[in-house]
């Protein structure tokens, strides 16, 4: 997207193009990491004879070493898990650290949380952000002492000479401000067999406030003379105010003002609707309940769901529209095969749900736009405002609040520029709050979708042919976030003849990436579809699965024939290291060494996303009346060499497991008209505790690879890992999402 | 219209509309936020409170009908101030949340559930959290922090208020 003079921080960050970032923010000196005070706040906080190496460390003469998280937190844990990296760099024990958020802000070069990406984009970074800042505390300690600093070694926060000697951090800060900064050559690294914190156990550094509810999320922002506002906005998506009760609300108790705001035609960014601002935030729901607005709903109040699932099923034996891939001629070896397996995979849309409703604070004054928000990737929000209101992005300053749960929604920032464009009316600042059912209604969906699937087995059970017929849904001519099926997922380039293809309805929903985007859905119609054909075949799951990765250990991406060229894409996959965490894992889970009486069974999936290799083994209890219990959970993981903090990992993984099942259980939202039917927790349920597995086991494959994130990658095996399981207890094949359109009881 | 409320052991008086829920005269009118707003109908328990020791959901609490009562929210749950109580010591402990938004509200329905029950069995516990949602799925942890905090009240260190 296009932000005027901000970087584009979607895209991962290497250490390169961070120093470059950090120089643009570095008020005309070369690289802003090198050079101390490069900007305006740095070099008022050396006024007061603090260390302030780069603009993330802080250490002040009293020894108070505070280090700023430049992530959005929302839930994932790097307002912890990154500043534990410069702390073992650093040297400074993990109790005397103050952690603060930073503000948005170009000095800290990128701070978009999506994608899993946080971590790998920047963990070479912080060690190098520690390790220099340690580095010129024991540069100014040697100097001191007029010995070399070979002799001189950083712990727990003070730098000790071989003589004994010893000086605190806190009494080296004046001699080390005023330092030079070394070149990264100069910089040695902490090596990982000597790390004490990483690795280890450590509670989010909120934790306290956390328990003891203290204002943390966007939510909970207090101003002055702060106005509260609701947002009505259409049912249907995208529709028009053409009148409005505005006289009679504004006469309502508590009502300051009610006004209609147009909106840029835009579905994900500045919806038209019906503000109300009032003295507090009942005032201004109660006031919403006598609103009359007269609605334009536009051609979108054509479009429903079950109308689109019936043309799909109408045209899945003719051609789609596209090709995704074509490999080899999978009719022709469909026709051949020893036996032939066809299915139809089906996943509704799914809303994100976070618990805490959308919502942001802004104040308009003198020209600039002061922002409170709980958002993703900020450069968006910041974006959206410059480009809906015409607020030039240097006027627009955007503080970054803790976010109650993103999975994907708080990427998009319609609410953060819903909330700007009410405060520009109103001489106040503003609190924007949207209600549950706001929150469910105009969401930007995990798009749902439909495939239509033929597998081919030789006379070994060996899988010679594969075709499917995705339908899936578009906005504005392309897939949905998350939407678009690549000719490089996995089976495609595994097996000769693979056909792909694509038939898109374009529609006027809004969609947006749902927590491992795409992988959330396609890995378990892929790894169910393998299911179906491991036992079509006669063949044990994990072994056919072995089978079908084969043993190249390196997948190039792209490939697949003339009639795809150009529409491949995807990583390089280390087959290798699947292979080895599908063992793992299935070791780990004493996969074919237990009896499973019948109403009980195991399954098991793999997936790579995110950069991450995960495989999984669910072991299930179905009851005779139907009824799912998942007892034990395993989950193998291989994201690289290190572990950044293991409490939050197995955090990552368990919320990931516990929230696919409950996508699978229970999720379902329904589009009819071009509007949400579900409105509330009542008819849309989550899963609770009482659903959540008996036992879950996190397990880690530590190879010689860069460490990489988790926020996602632990999700997509979960559903057909249980759905496979459940099939091995009961026989019964699950096709459809949720769990309750499918008939599990058995006798 | 004024009513006075008796909030963490302190009189506090408000102006708010009669049928304004606890929810939102605690946010909004005595800027004690720790009580979430999450569903505005009882169904996810974020915003969870104590009315004379019961655990009641605030959104759905007009504030005319609290009277005397004694509301305690999450910012008066551990008996002494700047000290935690064991469900919260566990919830630290063991690294409990994830975005942590509906963590006080869980924590309010674990500590009403340890003062009558001190020893949980798996379903009491499940049984008593049922009606709390955790959107980030932090269940197995819950469950761990209120066996954890079981144990602490046990030991006697410090008694569930």
């Amino acid at each position: 997207m296009k932000t005027s003079s901000l970087p584009t921080l979607a895209a991962p960050v290497n250490r390169r193009d961070f120093l470059k970032l950090s120089g643009l923010a570095g008020g005309g000196l070369a690289l802003a990491f090198y050079i101390r005070s490069g900007d305006s706040a740095t070099a008022a906080e050396s006024a007061t004879g603090d260390f302030t190496p780069n603009a993330f460390i802080r250490i002040t003469p009293a020894g108070k070493v505070t280090i700023v998280s430049k992530q959005p937190e929302m839930g994932q844990g790097v307002k912890t898990s990154l500043p534990m990296i410069i702390a073992e760099q650093l040297e400074v024990p993990w109790n005397d650290i103050t952690i603060e958020q930073g503000d948005f802000d170009a000095k800290y070069g990128g701070q978009s949380a999506g994608g899993s990406q946080s971590t790998p984009s920047n963990y070479d970074n912080f060690h190098l952000l520690g390790a220099t800042a340690r580095t010129m505390l024991v540069e100014a300690a040697a100097q001191t002492w007029g010995v070399p600093a070979a002799e001189c070694r950083a712990e727990k926060a003070a730098v000790l000479h071989s003589s004994g000697k010893k000086l605190t951090y806190g009494q080296l800060v004046a001699k080390a401000a005023a330092l030079p900064v070394p070149a990264k050559e100069a910089v040695k690294l902490k090596e990982p067999k000597d790390f004490k914190l990483l690795g280890t156990r450590v509670p989010q550094f909120d934790s306290r406030a956390i328990v003891t509810g203290q204002p943390l999320f966007g939510i909970d922002v207090k101003l002055p003379g702060l106005l509260y506002a609701a947002y009505e906005k259409c049912p249907a998506f995208g529709g028009k105010v053409v009148s409005a009760n505005l006289d009679q609300i504004k006469a309502l108790p508590g009502v300051k003002d009610a006004f209609v705001i147009e909106g840029n035609g835009k579905v994900k960014e500045l919806v038209p609707g019906v503000a109300i601002v009032a003295d507090s935030t009942w005032a201004a729901f109660s006031a919403r309940k006598q609103l009359k607005v007269v609605w334009d709903e536009g051609k979108v109040a054509g479009e429903s769901w079950e109308t689109f699932v019936a043309e799909a099923k109408a045209k899945a034996a003719q051609p789609g529209a596209r090709t995704l891939r074509k490999d080899g001629d999978a009719d022709a070896a469909l026709a051949s095969s020893a036996k032939v397996v066809t299915a139809d995979y089906v996943y509704p849309f799914i809303s994100h749900a976070n618990l805490e409703p959308q919502n942001t604070t802004a104040h308009w004054k003198d020209g600039v736009m002061e922002v409170w928000s709980p958002t993703q990737i900020p450069s968006i929000g910041v974006g959206l405002v410059n480009k809906a209101l015409g607020i030039p992005a240097d006027k627009i300053k955007l503080h970054l609040n803790r976010a109650g749960g993103g999975f994907g929604r708080r990427i998009g920032a319609d609410y953060l520029v819903e909330a700007a464009a009410i405060a520009q009316r109103v001489p106040a600042p503003v609190k924007l709050t949207w209600s549950r059912e706001d929150d469910l209604r105009h969401d930007q969906f995990r798009p749902g979708g439909l495939h239509f699937l033929k597998g081919g087995l030789d006379a070994n059970g060996k899988v010679v042919a594969w075709k499917n017929h995705f339908f899936t849904f578009g906005e504005g001519g392309s897939p949905g976030s998350g939407g678009g099926l690549s000719g490089d997922e996995f089976p495609g380039r595994w097996i000769a003849n693979y056909h792909a293809e694509q038939t898109m309805f374009d529609t006027g929903w809004p969609m947006g990436p749902w927590r491992a985007p795409g992988s959330c859905v396609f890995a378990w119609v892929i790894h169910s579809f393998i299911d179906e054909l491991a036992h079509a075949g006669g063949r044990d799951p994990l072994e056919l699965r072995l089978e079908l990765l084969g043993s190249k250990d390196e997948m190039p991406a792209g490939g697949g024939g003339a009639a795809a060229k150009g529409k491949q894409g995807g990583p390089p996959y280390n087959v290798a290291r699947m292979r080895n965490v599908l063992k793992f894992a299935a070791e780990k889970a004493g996969w074919g060494k237990k009896k499973f009486p019948k109403g009980t069974g195991a399954g098991l999936a793999f997936h790579f996303s995110h950069r991450g290799y995960f495989a999984q083994v669910a072991e299930v209890t179905v009851s005779k009346d139907g009824q799912l219990k998942v007892d034990r959970f395993v989950t193998g993981v291989d994201i690289g060499a290190q572990v950044v903090n293991l409490s939050g990992a197995d955090n990552q993984v368990e919320g990931s497991v516990i929230d696919a099942l409950g996508v699978l259980m229970f999720q379902e939202l329904n589009i009819e008209r071009g509007r949400v039917v579900q409105s509330n927790f009542h008819d849309y349920p989550m899963i609770r505790i009482t659903d959540a597995p008996a036992k879950i086991e996190t397990h880690y494959l530590k190879t010689n690879y860069p460490t990489t994130g988790l926020g996602e990658p632990a999700l997509p095996p979960v559903a057909p890992a249980v759905c496979n399981a459940i099939f091995a207890a009961t026989g019964k094949r699950v096709r459809q999402f949720p769990l309750s359109r499918t008939d599990l009881r058995w006798s | 219209m004024k009513y006075t409320l008796t909030v963490n052991g302190v009189a506090r008086t408000v102006d708010a509309a009669p049928d304004t829920p606890l929810l939102w005269v605690l946010r909004d009118n005595l800027a004690l936020v720790g009580t979430k707003f999450g569903c505005g109908i009882g169904q996810c328990g974020a915003c969870t409170i104590h009315l004379n020791g019961v655990p009641t959901r605030a959104c759905m609490t007009p504030v005319s009908t609290v009277g005397r009562m004694k509301v305690t929210t999450i910012e008066g749950l551990a008996a002494d101030a700047g000290k935690l109580h064991p469900v919260q010591q566990a919830w630290v402990d063991l690294d409990v949340a994830q975005c942590g938004y509906c963590q006080a509200g869980q924590i309010m329905t674990a500590a009403a559930l340890l003062k009558d029950n001190p020893k949980p069995t798996d379903d009491d516990i499940d049984g008593a959290m049922a009606g709390n949602l955790c959107r980030c799925a932090t269940y197995m942890r819950i469950r761990a922090g209120i066996k954890r905090a079981a144990g602490l009240t046990a030991g006697g260190k410090e008694a569930a208020q």
